[in-house]
């Protein structure tokens, strides 16, 4: 990280739901090109933190910029910039993978050419020639997941957050769906992403861990492990997380 | 709109994979418009007649022929007593008790005038109020029927009468499939059109798609017209079958001006879409939304003025009527299908189901949110 050029600003951002505070004044930055890991328990405020600087979900204080863009005014320009992939599986499972991949580009304003040529490229990347036809319901997880992660960088944003991308695949298909992550980070794309498993989090440039709405650590995997003088990122991990009081 | 074509194309592929709602936008019609018009009858027939005749005299039996002969009723037998013809009322067996008392023909010869006595079962309204009618009515022609016997040949006095006949204009034979099949139409259209766009959104919640739909540079207005159109031209297509079977199964074809038809339709067709829409943006689950949907469609159907006249409602009825799009489709099919309505008598109409249409699809657009 030579230029350290932010992409993601975030101070003090809370989201109240009644008397539940979800995300606690939560302050971060995470810059461009970088794999961000975004570490904690169920329940710590993560997926609600994502959903707010994706612009699904209005903070109740705080300020934040993604992509240059302020998250309470100009959630739609943001749109633009970024790529989002959920927890819950998101492509449309009644349309084939060719069907998929044209809808998602099409609405992303790509033109027939870039269509086209994205999407053979695509597919070929990720050795689905034999599949295009087919369902997207019929295809096993660990494919969609790949499919899907491809599909929401398809039209090239500044941005992509994924939200627990990896739940329920195979470690196989695990190590692959990272590699696709370092592709895209080497491209340019920022990645910002959710996870449960602490070898992922190995992989990432730098991570945060939430426990209970506030961001408790913040650091390169390796700096954490000295800070708190454990061995691995699942040591780390467990120091703070035990502390937790919000479980599912 | 290069969107909105993206978007047309991903509806129309997933309406066209899904079979089985596409049969059920081609069967339902088909099937409702075979079936519906032959239940959806208000002439009465085969009421259960049980009679109690005490008197057991020619003219007694004249009015029984009388009365089975005119098809409407059917005899379930004589009874000796009253009470037991009652029993078959308590049982269901019979729907009327006519009791003749004794003496009927000698006291109606001697003194000029008789009762008898009618029971209903007033558990079906309908039945037993027509029932009642129809029998009165035998009745009083039998009774016209024996003064003019006594009174014709003596040419005394001859009794004044007067007599109604009503000529039926539009509907000659009073058939009533001309009057239903046209009305079913109307509901069958809203029933597809509501519960088809009011499930779509809803379900693109439930399997979390609309969450990826509304992290995308999408406009509102985009994605509710990528919904609204696929539905708008199936409405269309179910309409068109439904013209078809009414002309191939009952010969009823419009009286009126097609165009002025389609051109109704196609209003009412975004009125009802936006009201499913609607309901899908207050909607988290199918479930909910069927419900909510249902709760409507029966206040729609029932205050419509398809089965009852919305004329004979009381005021406030009436006024919530006119708050129901179903109750102008119904009355703007009967106009131009019976009675050949053209474009300027269903100008009223068309202005108000526009309101519809706009109010119901703006509110819809407003209330549809891409974050919470």
């Amino acid at each position: 990280m030579t230029l350290r050029e932010p992409v993601i600003t975030v101070e003090n951002l809370t989201k109240r739901f009644g008397d539940f505070i979800a995300t606690n004044a939560i302050t971060f930055d995470v810059y461009k090109g970088e794999i961000f890991g975004f570490l904690g328990a169920n329940g710590a405020g993560k997926t609600t933190a994502m959903r707010m600087l994706c612009g699904l979900s209005v903070p109740s204080s705080g300020r934040a910029t993604v992509a240059g863009f302020d998250i309470y005014r100009q959630t739609e320009q943001i749109k633009r910039h970024i790529g989002y992939m959920s927890q819950k599986f998101s492509l449309y499972e009644d349309l084939t993978v060719a069907e998929n991949i044209r809808f998602f580009g099409g609405i992303y304003g790509l033109s027939n050419h870039q269509l086209q040529s994205k999407s053979k490229a695509l597919i070929e990347r990720l050795g689905l020639q034999a599949e295009r036809g087919k369902l997207v319901g019929e295809l096993p997880l660990g494919w969609k997941q790949k499919l899907a992660f491809s599909v929401s960088i398809l039209h090239e944003p500044r941005i992509v957050f994924l939200d627990e991308p990896t739940g329920g695949v195979d470690p196989v298909t695990r190590r692959q769906f990272w590699a696709l992550i370092h592709e895209a980070a080497a491209s340019g794309i920022t990645v910002f992403v959710t996870t449960h498993y602490m070898d992922e989090a190995e992989y990432c440039n730098r991570v945060s861990i939430m426990v209970d709405g506030r961001i408790n650590a913040l650091g390169t995997p390796s700096e954490l492990k000295q800070q708190f003088g454990e061995p691995s990122m699942d040591g780390v991990f467990y120091q703070l997380a035990r502390g937790a009081k919000r479980g599912d | 709109m290069r969107t909105v074509k993206f978007l047309l194309q991903k509806e129309f592929r997933q309406i066209f994979r899904n079979r089985a709602i596409l049969a059920l936008i081609i069967v339902m019609p088909v099937m409702q418009l075979i079936i519906l018009p032959l239940a959806a009858d208000y002439e009465v027939k085969n009421i259960n007649l049980s009679v109690v005749d005490h008197d057991h005299s020619p003219y007694a039996q004249q009015l029984v022929a009388k009365i089975t002969a005119s098809g409407y009723f059917r005899l379930q037998g004589y009874h000796a007593s009253f009470k037991e013809a009652y029993r078959l009322i308590e049982q269901d067996k019979a729907d009327l008790v006519l009791e003749i008392p004794r003496g009927f023909e000698r006291d109606l010869i001697r003194n000029g005038h008789q009762q008898l006595f009618i029971a209903v079962n007033a558990i079906n309204g309908t039945k037993a109020g027509l029932g009642s009618a129809y029998l009165s009515s035998i009745l009083r022609d039998y009774n016209d029927g024996i003064r003019m016997e006594w009174i014709a040949p003596t040419r005394f006095r001859p009794a004044a009468t007067i007599e109604v006949i009503p000529a039926n204009r539009f509907n000659p034979l009073l058939n009533y499939q001309f009057f239903m099949v046209p009305g079913i139409l109307a509901i069958l259209l809203t029933m597809v059109g509501g519960f088809l766009s009011a499930l779509n959104i809803v379900k693109e919640k439930e399997i979390g798609t609309i969450e990826q739909i509304n992290v995308t540079p999408i406009k509102k207005h985009h994605f509710i017209l990528g919904k609204l159109i696929p539905f708008w031209v199936l409405g269309n297509v179910v309409f068109t079958v439904g013209l078809l079977v009414s002309w191939v199964i009952y010969g009823i074809f419009p009286q009126g001006s097609i165009p002025a038809m389609y051109g109704f339709i196609s209003i009412y067709l975004l009125a009802v879409l936006g009201f499913g829409l609607l309901i899908s943006t207050y909607t988290d689950t199918q479930q909910q939304a069927m419900f909510i949907m249902f709760f409507f469609m029966m206040i729609f159907i029932l205050m419509g003025g398809l089965f009852t006249s919305i004329d004979s409602m009381p005021p406030w009825a009436k006024a919530v009527s006119r708050l129901n799009p179903v109750s102008y489709l119904v009355e703007v099919m009967r106009m131009i299908v019976l009675k050949g309505s053209g474009w300027a008598d269903v100008f009223p109409h068309l202005g108000a189901m526009l309101g519809f249409a706009v109010v119901l699809n703006g509110w819809a657009i407003l209330n549809y949110r891409k974050k919470s």
